[in-house]
């Protein structure tokens, strides 16, 4: 039994097939990638496994219990937290009401007021900016902010959409350096991305998706030499 | 106003005293029954307003229809009291809770639907709810409507003239101040939440359908304490009270004073139940007034005069997304 279990997990948009039988695991303490082109579905997998997609069959279990089909915050509360692809931010709210909100499903206020100290450490960026409000961040401050508001939930998976989405390169940088060092504190991440060298050199498995397949499943390593990935994701002849 | 914001968040217990002091002494200012009248209208308004504020302030709903509630609050409190013969401050929290559940029912009906279908319902719920208290004459007395609402007493003590301004005062401070304690705490950052982006919401472990319902549901309940209250003010309800123009005239107030903020609200109460009295002989015209203001808002302040957000407001985040 991993931490999180996908099997032949089937998702139907209408009559589209977005996902044919897709099985996936996330190890306890791992970090894996998943990468595919545009409209593979790996938004569509995380949203299935957080509940905001219903999938058409299936079967996903985390840390041994069946989530398939449950309702989105009650998987939050098992401990999974889902950053959305587009960072999805509360414009008009502060850093730090964000933050509040994202410790939603905490109840003790020290507990509250620990996790925010936490993530002001790992994120010195945003404690400068805890008052200003989240609309009129910079786009890698707002995705660092959607990345901390997610771990408020104090998940153990943190699902990962598109992190380096509209980020110049230095910054992608900056944000996959915190989700390695996320993810050393004990938290196993599920990461997904079109931009495949990156999220390949970070994660230590990966698995390729393509039209609602997966078609390679490896150690991050090995991916990052096989022929195929290197001529379809990575643009190497 | 920024700096006297600041001076009452310093000293709130200091404001309160003022205010306190204030209120109290409002009457005596005043000096005129009629004038005195007026101060209890706005304290009706400021329980409707600050209610409907929790809907569409801060969860980012829309009601059409919260007159309804308000008139389902007075009809319950005038029938229990005059034929069955119950006691105001039983009738009081029964026509709250009567208005609470018919707004949780509508809210069960139709929350799970995008927003414009509650807009939609509530409008047609406002419409139906005046139609059946025109029409059911065995329960309701229909168009001759239900007078001789008795007026409160306590210990002996008889709430007339000055006795409804107090009355209202305390009813709309308790509600304002729980609305307040609400919205500060956990169940108000689901709300804002909730308003602000509902796939994110529940993300974060919000029960999106549940706290709308509640919300919806505890707005209602407000409504429906105004109503009782208004029932025995007036002491006497008819159908005409709670028609749609009273929900829109409750609307005009939220967004001339600002959605999404506590007090302003209660700014656009005071406002536009004065106005209408200063210019009396614009009495006919009162569904203008409220329209032209509305408009006036939406284009020259959409986010009211002590607003947060307001509803009209184009969302500014695609804008801002630019501008990485």
């Amino acid at each position: 039994m991993s931490l999180l279990d996908v099997t032949n997990l089937e998702v139907h948009y209408g009559k589209i097939n977005a996902l044919k039988g897709v099985s996936l695991h996330v190890e306890e303490g791992q970090l894996v990638a998943l990468i595919g082109a545009n409209g593979a579905g790996k938004t569509t997998l995380l949203n299935t496994i957080s509940g905001v997609v219903p999938g058409s069959a299936g079967e996903i279990t985390f840390q041994g219990e069946e989530i398939f089909n449950e309702h989105p915050h009650l998987i939050t509360r098992m401990g999974i937290a889902h950053v959305p692809e587009g960072r999805k931010i509360f414009s008009e709210l502060s850093v730090e009401e964000n933050l509040e909100i994202g410790a939603f499903i905490q109840r003790d206020r020290e507990r509250i007021t620990e996790l925010i100290e936490r993530n002001y450490e790992l994120f010195p960026r945003l404690a400068e900016r805890r008052r200003q409000e989240g609309g009129s961040l910079s786009g890698g401050e707002q995705q660092m902010l959607a990345i901390a508001r997610g771990l408020m939930s104090d998940p153990k998976l943190l699902l990962l959409d598109e992190p380096s989405l509209g980020l110049a390169p230095i910054l992608v940088e900056r944000i996959f350096e915190l989700v390695t060092e996320i993810n050393k504190r004990g938290v196993s991440v599920l990461l997904v991305e079109q931009n495949a060298n990156v999220a390949l050199q970070t994660a230590s498995h990966g698995y390729v998706l393509e039209t609602g397949t997966i078609t390679l499943d490896d150690d991050a390593a090995v991916l990052l030499t096989n022929e195929e990935v290197r001529k379809a994701y990575l643009g190497i002849a | 106003m920024n700096t006297l914001r600041d001076l009452i968040r310093s000293r709130p217990i200091v404001t309160a005293a003022v205010v306190t002091v204030f209120l109290a002494a409002l009457p005596f200012l005043l000096g005129n029954n009629y004038y005195v009248r007026v101060a209890t209208i706005v304290g009706i308004y400021v329980i409707l307003v600050s209610s409907l504020n929790i809907i569409i302030g801060f969860t980012g709903m829309f009601s059409l229809g919260h007159a309804a509630f308000y008139g389902i609050g007075a009809y319950t409190s005038a029938m229990l009291t005059t034929m069955a013969g119950w006691n105001f401050w039983l009738a009081l929290p029964v026509a709250g809770i009567v208005a609470g559940i018919f707004g949780t029912l509508i809210g069960l009906a139709t929350l799970r639907l995008r927003a414009v279908f509650l807009a939609f319902t509530t409008l047609g719920f406002g419409e139906i709810t005046r139609i059946v208290i025109l029409n059911w004459r065995s329960f309701t007395r229909g168009p001759m409507g239900i007078a001789g609402v008795p007026i409160p007493t306590l210990f002996g003590w008889t709430f007339d003239r000055y006795g409804y301004y107090y009355l209202v005062v305390v009813l709309a401070a308790l509600t304002v101040g729980i609305i307040y304690r609400v919205y500060h705490s956990r169940v108000g950052r689901a709300l804002v939440a909730i308003r602000e982006d509902e796939t994110a919401a529940r993300s974060m472990g919000v029960n999106v359908f549940g706290y709308k319902v509640l919300a919806f549901t505890f707005a209602c309940v407000f409504a429906g304490i105004a109503g009782s209250f208004f029932a025995h003010f007036q002491r006497f309800v008819s159908a005409d009270s709670f028609a749609n123009l009273e929900s829109f005239a409750i609307i005009t107030m939220v967004a001339l004073g600002g959605t999404g903020s506590i007090f302003g609200p209660i700014l656009g109460a005071l406002i536009l139940v004065i106005l209408p009295e200063v210019f009396r002989f614009l009495a006919q015209y009162r569904g203008v007034i409220y329209g032209l203001v509305l408009i006036l808002v939406i284009v020259l302040k959409p986010g009211g005069l002590a607003g947060v957000k307001g509803i009209f407001e184009k969302p500014k985040t695609p804008k801002r997304r630019k501008r990485r």
